[in-house]
């Protein structure tokens, strides 16, 4: 088995004339929990995005399970996502099924299996994140918190082996945000998952990764264990681990002179 | 001059692109991996949700379109003294020409708006890219259903407004204004004929359903995902429908009297 779940290697993407990655390698270790960290807009979800090859690089390489995801056709990658599964920022439930439909969604896309197993595979998923009780909810009555819950309930359904949240804890309470993390935490032991997970949350993502990735500018400026970067003194990764307002990543967006534009 | 050319150009490249991307997106749609059994009941699903919620505002528009053809007829062809032909008159009308355009034009409006804006929120909510995630196609899940219940539902919503339309000119002929019953319907049966006129505007329902469902699921599918994103591309989905509609009506028309 491949000490690595997910490699990129030489990774290029470019939005138009504007370049977000540029020759970026990282490794994603198995059965390990990832961070990827960095500032807004340094193109973190771009990232997982090119990871679960919805969107297609310019360059370089990403192995995920040993396979070039993007050599794939449409059916292998189709198989190839059975072995993942992604918490959206927003949750991305449907809005118009309740939450237990919701959850039993996959199931019923891509098995034939009974009623009641259905029932019963949707009630462990839910009796795990806590919610077992909502389940005759819509989303729209579920709180931001209990709605991540419900789509990492949905995510795991199908009991995949690589799990990508995408910034698990912007906008939660801190008793929900305590609660996810011990629920990574939890799920990704228990299940022996491999996790990346993305976010700009310093304290909270540090407490749970194993790796940390920070990444800026287009490419990789600090990486190591969470002890490591937390006192890496590079100034980029020390004003993002420590919130400094001004840096190298300067509070004032360019502009020209101030007098000037005052016209003093 | 040269800056003029070089727009033009892009507008032109940008143009086929655009057309490029639409027609792939259509076939993409169209030539799935066949699942009959498991598309069928999302297909009837979505008939309820773009026909059979469009009845009403077709059967109102009809009715009253019907009634004020029928006024305005009785008092063109008294001058004439033929208000026996009043019935050929609207029926002709509504099955070549009213019936599909103002169908098409109501449909683009109802229906098509809300296909887009359907869609475009579930773009802009990531319930499109989380059902890739789940390993489920989007096109297969949610735009396929949609866009084979438009292709069904308009013929039958037209057929619908063809009758309602021809009722309300009866009402207004026979019942108001006391046009002979029996000259109303046998005139219209003896001018209407099967396949040049009821299977002409079939055909055209057809079209005009395909043509507009398909600009609906694409402006909602490609939406820029924002609040002003969505309105945009609902106001495309009925200004490009209802433009879609006249000029294919026009084309459609011309081949079927056969001046092409």
């Amino acid at each position: 088995m491949l000490d690595n779940f997910v490699e990129i290697l030489g990774l290029h993407f470019a939005r138009g004339d504007h370049s977000v990655f540029r020759d970026v390698n990282l490794c994603i270790p198995r059965g390990k929990i990832t961070a990827i960290m960095g500032p807004s807009g340094s193109g973190k979800t771009t990232l997982l995005r090119l990871i679960s090859a919805q969107l297609h690089p310019q360059g370089g390489k990403v192995l995920v399970n040993g396979v070039d995801i993007h050599s794939l056709n449409h059916s292998e990658l189709y198989k190839m996502r059975y072995l993942m599964g992604m918490l959206f920022q927003s949750g991305a439930l449907f809005t118009n099924i309740s939450v237990f439909e919701n959850v039993a969604f996959p199931l019923r896309e891509h098995t034939k299996l009974p009623e009641d197993v259905i029932r019963n595979v949707v009630l462990m998923q839910l009796e795990a994140v806590g919610l077992r009780g909502a389940r005759e909810l819509m989303p729209s009555e579920l709180s931001g918190g209990m709605a991540h819950r419900v789509a990492l309930a949905r995510a795991l359904v199908f009991n995949p082996q690589l799990m990508m949240y995408d910034e698990p804890f912007t906008g939660q309470d801190p008793i929900t945000m305590g609660v996810l993390i011990k629920l990574i935490k939890y799920l990704n032991n228990i299940l022996g998952l491999t996790s990346i997970i993305i976010s700009h949350d310093v304290v909270e993502t540090l407490s749970i990764a194993d790796y940390v990735y920070v990444i800026a500018d287009g490419h990789i400026i600090g990486e190591g264990t969470a002890k490591q970067v937390a006192s890496d003194k590079s100034p980029l990764v020390d004003q993002f681990i420590h919130g400094f307002a001004d840096g190298p990543v300067p509070f004032h967006y360019p502009a020209k002179n101030y007098r000037e534009d005052l016209q003093l | 001059m040269i800056t003029w050319i070089e727009s033009l150009g892009r507008i032109g490249l940008l143009f086929c692109e655009r057309a490029g991307v639409s027609g792939l997106f259509l076939l993409r749609t169209v030539f799935r991996r066949p699942r009959i059994m498991r598309l069928f009941p999302l297909i009837v699903e979505q008939i309820y949700a773009v026909g059979v919620l469009s009845i009403i505002i077709i059967v109102v528009s009809g009715l009253f379109i019907g009634m004020v053809l029928a006024l305005q007829g009785y008092n063109i062809l008294e001058r004439f003294g033929a208000v026996e032909q009043l019935g050929q008159l609207v029926a002709l009308s509504v099955v070549r020409e009213l019936g599909p355009v103002i169908g098409g034009l109501l449909f683009a409006g109802r229906a098509g708006s809300s296909l887009t804006a359907e869609i475009g929120l579930m773009q802009a909510t990531e319930q499109l890219a989380s059902m890739e995630m789940m390993a489920v196609d989007p096109l297969w899940r949610v735009i396929a259903p949609r866009f084979w219940a438009g292709v069904v539902s308009m013929p039958i919503l037209i057929a619908i407004f063809c009758i309602i339309a021809v009722f309300g000119s009866y009402l207004v002929g026979v019942e108001w204004l006391g046009v002979d019953a029996g000259q109303f319907w046998s005139n219209m049966q003896a001018s209407v004929n099967f396949r040049i006129d009821i299977i002409n505007g079939i055909i055209k329902g057809l079209m005009f359903g395909i043509v507009i469902t398909w600009i609906a699921v694409y402006q909602g599918y490609y939406v820029v995902p924002t609040a002003a994103g969505i309105g945009r591309a609902t106001t495309k989905t009925v200004v490009y429908g209802s433009l879609a509609v006249l000029g294919l009506d026009f084309i459609l028309t011309s081949f079927m009297l056969g001046g092409w």
